[in-house]
C-alpha cells in the first residue's frame, strides 16, 4: 500500500490546474505518473470515495475530490460511512494512528 | 512597537460554506462575535495581522512538511477551494515582505522556522480573513503549523514559536495584530464530522485562557486523538498565541459547539494590558 502517492495525486489535483486539466483530458495518464496499487486507481476511477476512506486518505484531501465529483456534503459523509461498512476499518493513515 | 492584539478563532468551512445548515440563532451569534473581535482588532490600529494557521494540504505535502513555515510574499491569494463550496470569493490577499523577512530573522534566532514567497489560502485563514479584514485592506502575513501530517512536533515547539514571535514583534517599529485560529476537538471531514467534544474544548480553553503553560504542554497527541479526534491536533496554533503572550490571561468571548461547521465555535481575546505586556501608545 502506497498511501503516499494516492494523497499525493489528490494534493496535486486540489491545488494545480494543470493536473485538474490532465484529469479530464488523460486521466489514465495522469495515473501512470503516480505510483499507485490496482485497487486505488479503480476507487478514483469509479470513484469511490468510501474505498478512497478506507484506503487511508485524508478527508482534508478527499472532501474536495468528493466535491469535485459532485457530492453534496451529506453524501460525502454517507459515503465514507458506506466504504466502512461494506470494506472494513481504515486500514492507513492519519485515522489509524490510535488503536481502540 | 509591540504586539497589540492577540486572539483566537475557528475557521472551519462550514462556518462559511455551510451556513443554510446551521440554526439561524447559532450562525448569527457566532458570525456577531467574529463581527466583534474584528472591532476589538481594528480599534487597536494595526499595521499588519500574523495569522498562525493549520492549513489542510493547500502549500504543504508529505514531500518536504515544514513543522514552521512563515509567509514572505508581497501578496497571497486565495481561497484554494471552490468559491461556491466555501462560500468566500478569490481574492489577491496583501501581504508585506519587507516586515515579514525582519520577522523571520528574528523568529530564525530562536527556532528554526521555513519561508515561502509563495502561498495559497485555504478556509483554515480565508475564513478568518472572511470575518476580520473583510475588505481586504490589512497586510497579512501567515504562519503555518504542520497540525495534519505526523510526526507533528511537540506542543512545546509550538509555545516557543509564540515566545520567539513575540520577541520578533516587541523588536519592530509596526504595531502587530496575531490570531490563531484552528478547531479544538473536531473530526474534519470524516465519517465522525459534527462530533465535538465539549468537555475536552470548556478544560482546554479554560487552560488556554489562564496561560497554564505546563498544563498546555501536558497534552500528548495520543490523548488529543483518542478525546478531540484530529482535528484537535490544531490547538497548537492556540498554543503559539499562549507563548506570545505568556503572563496575560484571556477571555474566552464565544464557545457554542455547531455541529453543522463541525466544530466548537471559539472566539477569544487576550487581554494584552496585563502582566508588564507593552500597551500601544
Ligand atoms: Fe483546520
Amino acid at each position: 500500500m502506497i498511501l503516499y502517492y494516492l494523497q499525493k495525486l489528490l494534493f496535486q489535483l486540489n491545488r494545480d490546474p494543470a493536473t485538474r486539466k490532465q484529469y479530464e483530458s488523460d486521466f489514465d495518464g495522469l495515473l501512470m505518473e503516480y505510483d499507485l496499487t490496482h485497487e486505488e486507481k479503480e476507487a478514483l476511477g469509479k470513484p469511490d470515495i468510501g474505498l478512497l476512506y478506507v484506503l487511508g486518505v485524508n478527508g482534508q484531501l478527499l472532501m474536495h475530490y468528493a466535491a469535485l465529483k459532485g457530492y453534496a456534503w451529506p453524501d460525502y459523509i454517507q459515503s465514507m460511512k458506506d466504504g466502512v461498512a461494506q470494506h472494513g476499518p481504515v486500514r492507513a493513515g492519519i485515522y489509524t494512528m490510535v488503536e481502540d | 512597537m509591540a504586539l497589540v492584539f492577540a486572539g483566537v478563532c475557528s475557521h472551519a468551512p462550514g462556518i462559511t460554506g455551510r451556513t443554510h445548515l446551521a440554526k439561524p440563532e447559532d450562525k448569527d451569534s457566532f458570525h456577531a462575535a467574529y463581527d466583534g473581535m474584528r472591532v476589538s482588532l481594528e480599534e487597536t490600529r494595526p499595521d499588519a495581522l500574523i495569522v498562525i494557521g493549520a492549513e489542510h494540504f493547500a502549500n504543504f505535502f508529505m514531500n518536504n512538511m515544514p513543522t514552521f513555515a512563515i509567509g514572505m510574499g508581497d501578496s497571497y491569494e486565495g481561497p484554494i477551494e471552490d468559491e461556491a463550496w466555501l462560500g468566500i470569493k478569490k481574492h489577491k490577499v496583501p501581504g508585506n515582505r519587507d516586515l515579514s523577512t525582519r520577522l523571520i530573522q528574528r523568529v530564525m534566532q530562536d527556532v528554526d522556522v521555513s519561508y515561502a514567497e509563495e502561498w495559497k489560502f485555504d478556509h483554515g485563514i480565508m475564513v478568518p480573513l472572511n470575518f476580520l479584514t473583510p475588505r481586504y485592506d490589512l497586510d497579512i502575513i501567515p504562519i503555518n503549523i504542520n497540525c495534519q501530517g505526523p510526526p507533528l512536533s511537540p506542543l512545546a515547539r509550538s509555545y516557543a514559536l509564540g515566545q520567539a514571535l513575540r520577541r520578533a514583534c516587541d523588536e519592530t517599529p509596526e504595531r502587530i495584530a496575531l490570531v490563531g485560529t484552528g478547531g479544538i476537538s473536531h473530526w474534519p471531514a470524516t465519517p465522525n464530522s459534527g462530533k465535538i467534544n465539549e468537555d475536552f474544548d470548556r478544560e482546554f480553553l479554560g487552560i488556554w485562557a489562564a496561560n497554564k503553560k505546563s498544563e498546555l504542554l501536558a497534552y500528548t497527541d495520543e490523548d488529543i486523538y483518542r478525546r478531540a479526534g484530529q482535528g484537535g491536533f490544531e490547538i497548537r496554533t492556540f498554543i503559539a498565541v499562549a507563548g506570545a503572550t505568556a503572563g496575560a490571561t484571556a477571555d474566552i468571548r464565544y464557545y457554542r459547539p455547531i455541529p453543522p461547521f463541525a466544530v466548537g465555535c471559539t472566539i477569544g481575546v487576550v487581554n494584552l494590558q496585563q502582566a508588564g505586556m507593552r500597551t500601544a501608545a
